[in-house]
């Protein structure tokens, strides 16, 4: 279980990234936490590996313009200890626990992740909940794809072959954000059989502009806009039965169909009572 | 080395002055261990040394028409390419059938498939290099042509008709069929007052060693020898297997077995890839290593209890539990393995279920049957979990169908404590064992009726607590009954061998090995005891056929109970050796003295009269000193079977507690407690390890690990992602205790524990989830793993 | 130069290193099989196991996770590094006197992962001791000593 051969080569700059991988079947690599293990099992098999890690100006966290930025190399553990991401991305630092473990958190990236795309991910999840953007930097130049826009299908996303995802953006939390965030994984720090990052606004009783994202239950994160419309209606009843037709997940190893529908609408019960706390 | 608890359980005769026997000595080799200075077969490098790696089929069954291995010969870095064709001139197959499983059967299996591959992961070429990363490149190059076979996947249809028959030269896809009748079971089910039946599903599963399997073979063309570095936990049964199948004789073999990355079972059987890996390096003339990445562990490792079995009980409403009734259907892959047979957990369950209770009907049917998937072959606890799970699941029916607690139909139906020597449902037969007492003691640690109170508390809060009873009964300390009476090379004996060196520390070496559990420590502990030195001036040495006594290894639990008998004999005999020379060069009766401490003493006063160090250099360097004709013999070798028993039956009791969320179906594990009786404690802490190991691999089988293949006969989650192995956040701590019977068999009275834990986990746990969930109305849970999807359906929920 | 090949310059256990390694080898093949040092293992090369695990620029890692290559400049520590400056020595007592390894496959990536949190200081309950210790594998000690241990480095080091 040993790689193919690749080349290697270190990107001094982001113009020099995109251009390393302008060579046919070069592959960016950043925290490498999902990438490394697959091509230890020869899953894939990149002519050359262009690693980022090297970059500055991609590890920063910051508030602007009322959006906090997350540089694509941050790491897991530099977010989950991140104030900034407390105060102001508080679902993502909810999320963070429930990533991986101590030493995939200290290498792995949040950028890595959105643009690894696993649909049983917490983060790309999060990002399309709170209505988020992805920064990319590619040789037409740079460029900004809503995070609705971002997650075409498994594992494929907006980024084209010489893109470089550089940063996220999240709208800053503010006093009427609510936020929810739960996940059934089997063993701690596994993948999700189910999860469900959800953001609204406080409104009263029920919450307003709900998002409820999944993740675990298709190809890319899945909005349950049936479900939104019913919890901003009122009805959490209403919203857990729309899921059925939100929702069409695929058995896996883990569970069949009705089981993921199933533990979805329990997720919902439960994130709407986050939603609704203060 | 310091003694860091001291509280002997029994203190016996045996309890020498300095005696470690029933004290937690630290292992002599963690420090070691802890510093990354182990010495692991993967570890090993030698001169000259290749790299193999194996092209595997990719489908259940399929014709090989042709091997196409140009291209990968010129890869860079290859040295050589080599079909199933060209290895077996070197090699001979094997099959795997012994005699006293009456009718077993089973085809050859060649070192890589020859012709036919039988399961997905089957060996059919292998390719050797310089490097691991090379010879994978070039078996990317290896281009085979298959023709794909139907395959045979599910045990159930096997032995249909229709079914084709995958080694037609056996006639059927039967391997092993076993039948046992005891007392009258139709009349005991017809006068039952209740009967109730259930079919339980247990999930294959598998070992995963943190060390996958590892070898390195080196053929020396000059010396005419062959040295194999093997994980193994049975080196002697190797040399004899590897010599057999190369045509060499066993003394032209040498198995090296250092430090062992974890076995459980997994690591006692012939692999057709290691077998290929030694006659690669015959064929080659140069070292060749082997180790199986986790991909190739997951569809070669040998699996195990896939089991259903159909099963009933006929209890009267007084709790008197009169009959049990079991079908056992297991398939075991397309080879029974090599050498031990494919047979022996099916045969277990039959043996076992039942066990602890007095009940005098009995009827038991076992089939085995050939499947297109990965063999199944002895993993920690053979059939335990399953013979266990039955019984408990059943008794635990009984007592719901009939209003009574689960403790009080085990009070009136387990073996009584002073019924013994006597005899199990399937007749097999008990020294002494302690189910009474050690219920009680379980009871006793977990306050059993507050657990019953807390529960009916939360229950009303709509928090839903399950509480889970398993009593057990566990094989170890095998005697010739289990392989060698079938016509295996397997030895049940072993042997230990005791020198004093130059300074006066001894030196003991062992056929039994160290896989972690602590054998080493044990020999050290009875061999510094019963001689009569600190346990600082032992030294043991393990795994070497050149080095070491003949002997079985590690399993079923022997080390301790076999070959620690062996060291206290030969303590004992070197001690008589050594105070022969003391006593003349002192010139006093040799019965008059005794070693203490390092130090020859007169036995009556406890003075010291001379020091060991003084004794062997006497003997070593001055032996012109003492009186003619006087030959110190400062060796000595003791062997040790157990005789009057064919097994030293343990036993003990499990209980869980444990949480089900009913909405997700999730569980989680609050407290485990397990109370066991292994005999004479020779080391409490290494018992206790052994059991809470064992308890979490039991864990792991009723709540996460499955090996599950599709129809087609692939694996679905050979990787450590999906194949769910217990990590420490879901695991419970877990608090052990012990109840002493010791065997007679033996003077030291041990009995082994490796066991016990695995063998009750899984059916307290299932026990618990179904007290947890039997007032929803609930369906009641016989299979494992328990998911949430199982325990979501069970509440009809989904 | 192949961009197959490239030359890397760190610190290993302290000493500098300069070596020519290929593209696609792991750290923990590095470490292993160039440098000799084995006392970080391989379990499953996928980042389940931990058995892998060692230190670079200061934190844990996935040694199969990490490529040699990407370790230019960086300090790598492994278990024989730590075990001999005596950082972890209180801990491999504790490991001992518990009995909290038994094959000690896993003990190494146990040990590195375990020091990550006690350096954190406090005294950890048992809970947050088994999610720290998730991502390492042990299949013989069932986790219970291990968690003994820990949890006792982290008191007498909080008393200490």
């Amino acid at each position: 279980m040993k790689p193919p051969a690749f080349a290697y080569a270190k990107a001094r700059a982001l113009d020099h990234a995109i251009e390393l991988l302008g060579v046919d079947g070069a592959r960016l690599l950043a925290g490498g936490q999902s990438l490394i293990a697959t091509l230890n099992m020869r899953l894939s098999s990149p002519s050359l590996l262009v690693d980022i890690n090297g970059i500055g100006g991609l590890e920063g966290i910051a508030l602007r313009d009322g959006r906090l930025e997350i540089g694509a190399l941050v790491r897991h553990v530099q977010a989950e200890r991140s104030a900034e991401i407390a105060r102001h991305a508080p679902l993502i630092a909810r999320a963070m626990p429930h990533i991986g473990h101590a030493a995939i958190r200290n290498r792995g990236t949040l950028g890595g992740s959105i643009a690894f795309a696993d649909p049983a991910a917490e983060l790309p999840a999060c990002l399309v909940a709170l209505g988020g953007e992805v920064e990319i930097a590619g040789p037409e130049g740079r460029r900004t794809v809503a995070a609705d826009d971002f997650f075409k299908d498994l594992f494929e996303t907006a980024l084209g072959p010489r893109d470089v995802l550089t940063a996220i953006r999240v709208p800053a939390a503010t006093a009427d954000t609510r936020v929810g965030f739960a996940e059934l994984a089997r063993r701690h720090g596994d993948y999700a059989m189910v999860g469900l990052a959800a953001a609204a606004r406080a409104d009263g009783k029920a919450p307003k502009d709900p998002r409820l994202v999944y993740f675990g239950v298709g190809t890319t994160p899945v909005r349950a806009r049936k479900a939104e419309a019913a919890l901003a209606g009122g009805s959490l009843d209403q919203a857990v039965a729309a899921l059925a037709q939100d929702l069409a997940p695929q058995d896996d190893v883990q569970a069949t169909a009705a089981v993921k529908t199933h533990l979805a609408g329990v997720l919902l019960r439960r994130v709407a009572q986050q939603l609704e706390a203060a | 080395m310091k003694i860091v608890q001291d509280m002997p359980p029994v203190l016996s005769a045996l309890d020498r002055p300095n005696s470690y026997i029933g004290r937690s000595v630290p292992r002599p080799n963690l420090a070691r261990l802890m510093q990354g200075r182990g010495q692991y077969v993967s570890d090993v490098v030698l001169p000259r040394m290749a790299h193999v790696a194996f092209a595997r089929s990719p489908h259940a069954h399929a014709r090989i028409r042709a091997i196409e291995t140009g291209r990968a010969k010129s890869a860079p870095g290859v040295i050589a390419v080599v079909t199933g064709a060209e290895l077996a001139r070197v090699m001979t197959p094997w099959v795997g059938v012994l005699t006293h499983l009456k009718g077993i059967k089973s085809a050859p299996q060649h070192a890589l498939a020859v012709d036919r591959a039988c399961w997905r992961g089957e060996a059919v070429c292998a390719v050797v290099a310089r490097s691991r990363a090379e010879a994978e490149d070039a078996i990317e190059l290896v281009e085979v042509d298959y023709e794909e076979l139907a395959p045979v996947t599910d045990a159930e249809t096997a032995l249909d008709p229709g079914t084709p028959v995958i080694h037609p030269d056996l006639g059927d896809n039967l391997t092993f069929e076993r039948r046992h009748e005891a007392g009258a079971p139709d009349t005991a089910f017809a006068e039952a007052d209740e009967v109730v039946e259930a079919t339980f599903r247990f999930g294959r599963h598998t070992g995963v060693t943190n060390e996958p399997r590892a070898v390195v073979a080196d053929w020396n063309p000059g010396e005419q020898r062959l040295t194999v570095y093997h994980g193994t936990q049975a080196p002697h049964m190797m040399q004899n297997l590897f010599a057999k199948h190369l045509a060499l004789e066993e003394h032209q073999v040498r198995v090296i077995t250092k430090d062992v990355g974890g076995s459980f079972g997994i690591k006692v059987h012939t692999y057709a890839d290691e077998m290929a890996t030694v006659a690669l390096s015959k064929l080659l003339k140069r070292p060749v290593k082997f180790v199986a990445d986790r991909i190739e562990s997951f569809v070669t490792d040998i699996h195990a209890r896939d089991h259903r079995v159909q099963a009933r009980v006929a209890v009267k409403r007084d709790g008197t539990i009169t009959a049990f009734e079991i079908d056992d259907l297991t398939g075991i892959g397309p080879y029974s393995v090599y050498p031990r047979t494919s047979g022996i957990e099916a045969n277990q369950v039959v043996n076992l279920t039942g066990g602890p209770y007095t009940c005098p009907n009995y009827r038991a049917l076992a089939r085995v049957v050939f499947q297109n998937k990965n063999v199944m072959c002895q993993y920690r606890a053979v059939g335990h979990p399953i013979a266990t799970a039955v019984t408990e699941g059943l008794v635990d029916l009984a007592a719901m169908r009939i209003g009574m607690d689960p403790v009080e139909i085990r009070r009136r139906n387990l073996i009584a404590d002073d019924a013994y020597p006597t005899s199990g449902p399937s007749g097999i037969r008990f020294e002494q064992l302690s189910h009474h007492a050690s219920l009680d003691k379980v009871l006793a640690m977990m306050d059993y009726r507050a657990l019953r109170a807390e529960q009916a508390r939360l229950r009303e809060k709509g928090v839903h607590r399950g509480i889970g009873l398993a009593s057990f009964i566990e094989v170890t300390n095998p005697s010739a009954a289990f392989y060698g009476v079938g016509g295996a090379r397997i030895s049940s004996q072993d042997g230990v061998t005791i020198r004093l060196d130059a300074q006066g520390a001894i030196i003991c070496h062992t056929g039994v090995t160290e896989q972690g559990q602590g054998a080493e420590a044990v020999i050290a502990q009875v061999a510094a005891s019963a001689f009569g030195v600190p346990i600082a001036r032992v030294r043991v040495v393990t795994g070497d056929t050149d080095n070491t006594p003949y002997g079985g290894g590690t399993w079923a639990s022997r080390a301790a109970g076999i070959g620690g008998e062996a060291a206290w004999q030969a303590g004992k005999a070197l001690r008589a050796n050594v105070l022969a020379v003391a006593g003349s060069i002192l010139q006093a009766a040799p019965e008059s003295l005794d070693i203490r401490n390092g130090t020859v003493i007169d036995r009556e006063t406890g003075r010291e009269r001379i020091g060991l160090d003084e004794v062997a250099r006497v003997a070593y360097f001055r032996p012109d000193t003492l009186p003619p004709g006087f030959q110190a013999e400062l060796m000595a070798t003791r062997h040790y079977v157990p005789r009057a028993w064919p097994f030293a039956f343990t036993n003990g009791i499990q209980a869980s507690l444990l949480e089900v969320d009913v909405e997700t179906g999730f569980i989680t594990l609050l407290k485990h407690w397990c109370v066991e009786d292994c005999g004479t404690v020779i080391n409490p802490q290494l018992v206790d390890e052994q059991v809470r190991g064992g308890v979490v691999q039991g864990l792991g089988a009723v709540l996460f690990e499955h090996c599950l293949y599709d129809e087609r006969g692939q694996l679905l989650n050979g990787n450590m992602a999906d194949y769910l192995v217990p990590m420490a956040c879901e695991m419970p701590d877990i608090a052990v205790g012990h109840v002493v019977s010791p065997t007679a068999d033996s003077e030291l009275g041990a009995k082994g524990a490796g066991e016990a834990g695995t063998a009750g986990a899984p059916a307290c746990v299932m026990n618990a989830v179904n007290d947890a969930l039997a007032p929803l109305g609930a369906a009641t849970i016989t299979e494992m793993p328990i998911t949430p999807s199982v325990v979501l359906r069970a509440l009809g929920r989904v | 130069m192949s961009p197959h090949l490239v030359d890397i310059r760190l610190t290993v256990n302290g000493e500098p290193v300069n070596e020519r390694v290929e593209a696609r080898k792991t750290l923990v093949d590095f470490l292993r099989d160039d440098l000799g040092l084995t006392g970080s293992h391989i379990g499953c090369e996928h980042g389940v196991c931990g058995a892998c695990t060692v230190r670079v620029d200061g934190v844990v890692v996935r040694g199969c996770l990490m490529l040699a290559a990407q370790c230019d400049g960086a300090r790598v520590e492994t278990i024989e590094g730590v075990s001999d400056t005596g950082e972890i020595a209180d801990l491999q007592e504790a490991f001992e006197k518990r009995n909290a390894l038994q094959c000690g496959y896993c003990t190494p990536g146990m040990l590195l992962t375990a020091q990550e949190l006690l350096a954190r200081g406090g005294v950890p309950d048992r809970s947050a001791i088994r999610e720290h210790l998730a991502g390492n594998y042990c299949r013989c000690t069932g986790y219970h000593a291990i968690v003994d241990a820990v949890e006792s480095v982290a008191e007498t080091r909080s008393k200490g």
